[in-house]
């Protein structure tokens, strides 16, 4: 009887210490909770949007791993790889190569594009080591201007650019979007299976699981080994020897390839690309989906990225409906997503401060312990 | 066949200045196999300039190199790297751990030398993609722990480790390069426990008789006295000593370690009245300050003294006023005058009228980008309202220039600051004279007590004994009590009245001014419990 007592009482602390140590998440559970009912959608329809949700991003928010790992925290570094992607779309949507021969070639030529701009991004931020968020972001605006010179008055002009369906009438420059309503979902229907009323992807499920795989693989490898010791301690990885600068540009150029691959997933879902602003929040919303699902700048795992989606995503689905039959106002769903996913962001920022104080508060709480017990004695 | 004859390690006539300063001369000594060399000498001695050489730091080649040769098995050596001496078979265990927090005792081990399997990417991909042979890591980091012989648990995270442990993952990882013949053990027994630092005295015994040649460089004398073969005393630069172990003793070591010409400096008469007021007493002050924790100091400064803290480097002396100061997180109780100072809260202390001049000078104590008026005039103006001047009734409160000119003049008169003007950038001037202006910023307080903390640390002697008799003056005349930190243990007797010894954060001992240098210098490598 004791026995079983005990262990109530140990997994009742269980549970209350998970809540403590993971607020976040628990808070959008709490928000889903209230919104579901609220929302009166049904299962069905909830699970089918999840999943399709969870195909289109958890790619892309994978892509943000690595540079944590390395200790490089919540990187936006990831928003030059979406840019490579693009170019890689709008140039086989302007060769009419569709379909999964259309998808691939895109990889392939997002690559070169993606290490190119990994390579920029990392040299920058080893300039810039422990100020690396800020960094990425404002490079990333910066790119935008880069982005926007090649695709609006490059591409067409010096890139040769035949298709006028996505040009814009003047003769150079790439119109607004750029559909892609011959790729769409290509790589979501081969090999997809329906249970009951539920679509799911089977194929782009298996690429998401291969990405895992490869993550969890690398982990073990002499470079992942080299990254956690970097991520950790750069000083300490320099004097053993450790390239901590080259192994810091490995794991930038890693997610920008990524999330170059990432980002065509994601499209090739959704059927058409703003061609100016596809990559403008991906990144904001790919960093607030990690936090959502527990990660903090200096800790992430595989587990908080498919938390993370389901959590964010159930939470803007449901959001605009409860938002509606709350307000009668359909649109405060997506005043909300910005304003949570900047909030969650902000949040998560100053807990991991605020976690780091407590660590310094908690050394000085041990001296003063140490002390007594040898007034005791 | 010389090459048998020849000692492990031998280092001839090794000479080292810094800018025109001589740090090392003539240094010779010799290192056989299985060896352990006790290096013993005061902070600023040169024992780790000596060892910074022979391991080669990257600090010694920036300052211009060294003089003198370094023979390895006979043969000339010259490490232009830190690797160059490691590959030569020389490891190093530093004061500060360098480990990676968040790694096992295994992965630490190995750091970088983890044995790989190939696999099919890393033929495509490169050998950074080879995987790493966990059985085999584990394997070879439990062989170390054994050659050790202390145990530890090969698979904890460092971050949930006991110090001990951490500087027993430390020998390991040298331990665990086969070509290891010497090992430099820098104060590793500094932040143990009495039972982790036997266990490793009899590990280094054990290493030596594995013919691991080990220079153990400690401040606690009766541990050399245990487990070394020979002790070497450095003092000033220069070898003193150089004897077998056995043929000597604590004291003996303590008086050529401090026994200077005692004749430059004969104490100060204590003028200070010895039934004076406690003016502050502090009890059960902890500081967490990294390097410089203080654990469980109580202490009673009297009114009108000049009280001496000291100490070796990294034992706590600094901690108590930064701590005191609130300048790192504290706890414990201290009054002034009867009244409680709140800790962790600088303006308090500034408020009841203490000052503070920092050993960062640069940091801490100036603002470099500004004037030397601004410098001087700025906390009193900040924390006093001194040199203001109230407009419309106190609504808006203006800077009174002249008055912080006519300051400023003043103390460069008094204390001989060497500048073009008052208005010159304090980052222009030379470490003497800004530490002048740091002891002119707290003496424009007023404050009726002052903490001073290495108040000589890189400066000339001319601008020492300047500074000092500055604080002398201000004891005398303006009666200020003053707590002075310093490293110099000649320094604090010729200023202070009383001084206490910090050993491991506790006090070891308050001794009168002019007591010995050798029972200083027993109190300073004495534990404390």
């Amino acid at each position: 009887m004791m026995n079983k007592n005990e262990q109530k009482i140990s997994i009742g602390k269980k549970i209350g210490g998970f809540i403590r140590s993971n607020p976040v998440p628990m808070m959008f559970v709490l928000i889903c909770a209230v919104c579901i009912p609220i929302s009166g959608f049904s299962a069905g329809y909830l699970l089918n949007e999840i999943i399709t949700r969870m195909g289109r991003n958890i790619f892309l928010i994978l892509s943000l791993l690595i540079p944590i790992m390395a200790g490089m925290g919540l990187n936006f570094g990831m928003t030059l790889g979406a840019m490579a992607g693009e170019i890689g779309l709008i140039l086989v949507a302007d060769w009419q190569i569709w379909g999964i021969p259309g998808i691939i070639l895109a990889m392939i030529i997002s690559i070169p594009l993606s290490i190119g701009l990994g390579i920029l991004c990392g040299n920058l931020l080893n300039r810039a080591k422990g100020r690396e968020m800020v960094t990425s972001l404002i490079i990333s605006y910066f790119m935008n201007g880069l982005y926007q010179l090649v695709v609006l008055y490059m591409m067409g002009s010096i890139i040769p650019i035949k298709h006028y369906s996505i040009m814009l009438p003047r003769g150079y420059g790439i119109r607004n979007t750029v559909s892609l309503l011959n790729m769409r979902q290509s790589l979501d229907n081969l090999l997809a299976i329906n249970i009951g009323n539920v679509k799911i992807p089977v194929l782009t499920f298996l690429i998401i699981a291969a990405l895992c795989f490869f993550i969890i693989w690398f982990r073990k490898t002499k470079l992942g080994q080299d990254m956690r010791a970097v991520g950790q301690d750069m000083d300490v990885a320099r004097d053993a020897g450790i390239n901590v600068d080259k192994t810091r540009i490995i794991s930038i150029v890693m997610s920008t390839v990524f999330a170059g691959f990432g980002m065509i997933i994601y499209l090739q879902n959704i059927g058409n690309m703003p061609t100016y602003s596809a990559h403008s929040q991906i990144g904001m919303f790919c960093i607030a989906a990690l936090l959502i699902g527990g990660a903090s700048v200096d800790k992430a795992s595989i587990g908080n990225v498919f938390l993370g989606v389901i959590l964010f995503h159930l939470m803007f689905i449901v959001a605009p409906k409860t938002g509606a039959v709350i307000t009668g106002d359909s649109m405060i769903g997506e005043y909300f997503r910005v304003f949570v996913s900047y909030g969650v962001i902000t949040v998560a920022l100053i807990m991991y401060e605020t976690k780091k104080r407590k660590a310094k508060a908690k050394a000085g709480r041990q001296l003063e312990l140490a002390q007594t017990g040898e007034d005791k004695q | 066949m010389v090459k048998n004859n020849s000692p492990l390690l031998e280092m001839r006539n090794i000479k080292k200045d810094f800018q025109g300063n001589q740090v090392l001369t003539d240094i010779n000594l010799t290192l056989k196999e299985g060896e352990v060399l006790g290096l013993v000498g005061e902070n600023g001695a040169g024992k780790s300039t000596l060892m910074k050489i022979l391991f080669g730091m990257d600090v010694i080649k920036e300052t211009g190199g060294y003089e003198g040769e370094i023979l390895v098995n006979g043969v000339k050596a010259e490490f232009a790297t830190p690797f160059d001496a490691l590959a030569a078979g020389i490891g190093m265990v530093h004061q500060e751990f360098s480990l990676i927090p968040g790694f096992t005792t295994t992965e630490n081990i190995l750091l970088n030398r983890e044995p790989k399997k190939r696999n099919v990417i890393s033929e495509i991909f490169g050998e950074r993609l080879n995987t790493l042979d966990y059985n085999e890591m584990t394997g070879r980091a439990e062989h170390a722990i054994e050659k050790m012989g202390v145990k530890i648990d090969a698979n904890m995270v460092i971050s949930d480790m006991p110090v001990g442990h951490k500087q027993f993952t430390e020998i390991a990882r040298e331990l665990s390069k086969e070509q290891l013949k010497i090992l430099i053990l820098d104060e590793p027994t500094a932040v143990l426990t009495e039972k982790e630092a036997e266990a490793l005295i009899s590990s280094i015994r054990g290493m030596a008789s594995r013919g691991i040649a080990v220079i153990f460089i400690t401040h606690r004398l009766h541990e050399i006295l245990t487990v070394c073969d020979k002790v070497v005393v450095m003092r000033d630069g220069y070898v003193v000593k150089d004897v077998p172990a056995k043929q000597t003793n604590v004291a003996e070591i303590t008086k050529w370690m401090v026994g200077r010409s005692v004749n430059s400096s004969a104490a100060k008469d204590s003028t200070a009245d010895e039934n004076a007021k406690v003016i502050m007493s502090i009890r059960k002050l902890w500081v967490d300050m990294p390097g410089e924790t203080v654990r469980n100091v109580s202490i009673d400064v009297r009114e009108g003294e000049i009280l001496g803290i000291g100490g070796l480097a990294g034992q706590g002396k600094l901690g108590i006023p930064n701590g005191i100061m609130g300048l790192y997180e504290a706890g414990g109780t201290v009054e002034l005058e009867g009244k409680e100072i709140a800790l962790n809260n600088p303006r308090k202390c500034l408020d009841a009228s203490i000052a503070f001049v920092s050993e960062d000078r640069r940091g801490v104590g100036l603002l470099l980008d500004e004037t030397l008026e601004w410098n001087i005039a700025f906390p009193a103006m900040q924390i006093q309202n001194k040199f203001l001047k109230n407009l419309l009734g106190g609504l808006i409160k203006w800077r009174d220039e002249k008055a912080i000119h006519k300051v400023t003049q003043k103390y460069i008169d008094e204390l001989a600051i060497k500048c073009t003007s008052s208005k010159q950038q304090a980052k222009e001037l030379s470490g003497g004279n800004q530490q002048k202006i740091c002891l002119a910023k707290a003496f424009a307080l007023e404050p009726k007590f002052l903490f001073v903390s290495e108040p000589t640390r890189g400066i000339d002697v001319g601008a020492k004994s300047l500074v000092l008799n500055a604080l002398k003056k201000l004891n005398k005349e303006k009666g200020v009590t003053i707590v002075m930190v310093s490293s110099e243990l000649e320094e604090l007797r010729q200023t202070c009245d009383r001084i206490a010894i910090v050993s491991g954060g506790k006090i070891a001992g308050i001794l009168p001014a002019t007591d010995s240098s050798e029972d200083f210098g027993l109190l300073m490598v004495s534990q404390v419990k």
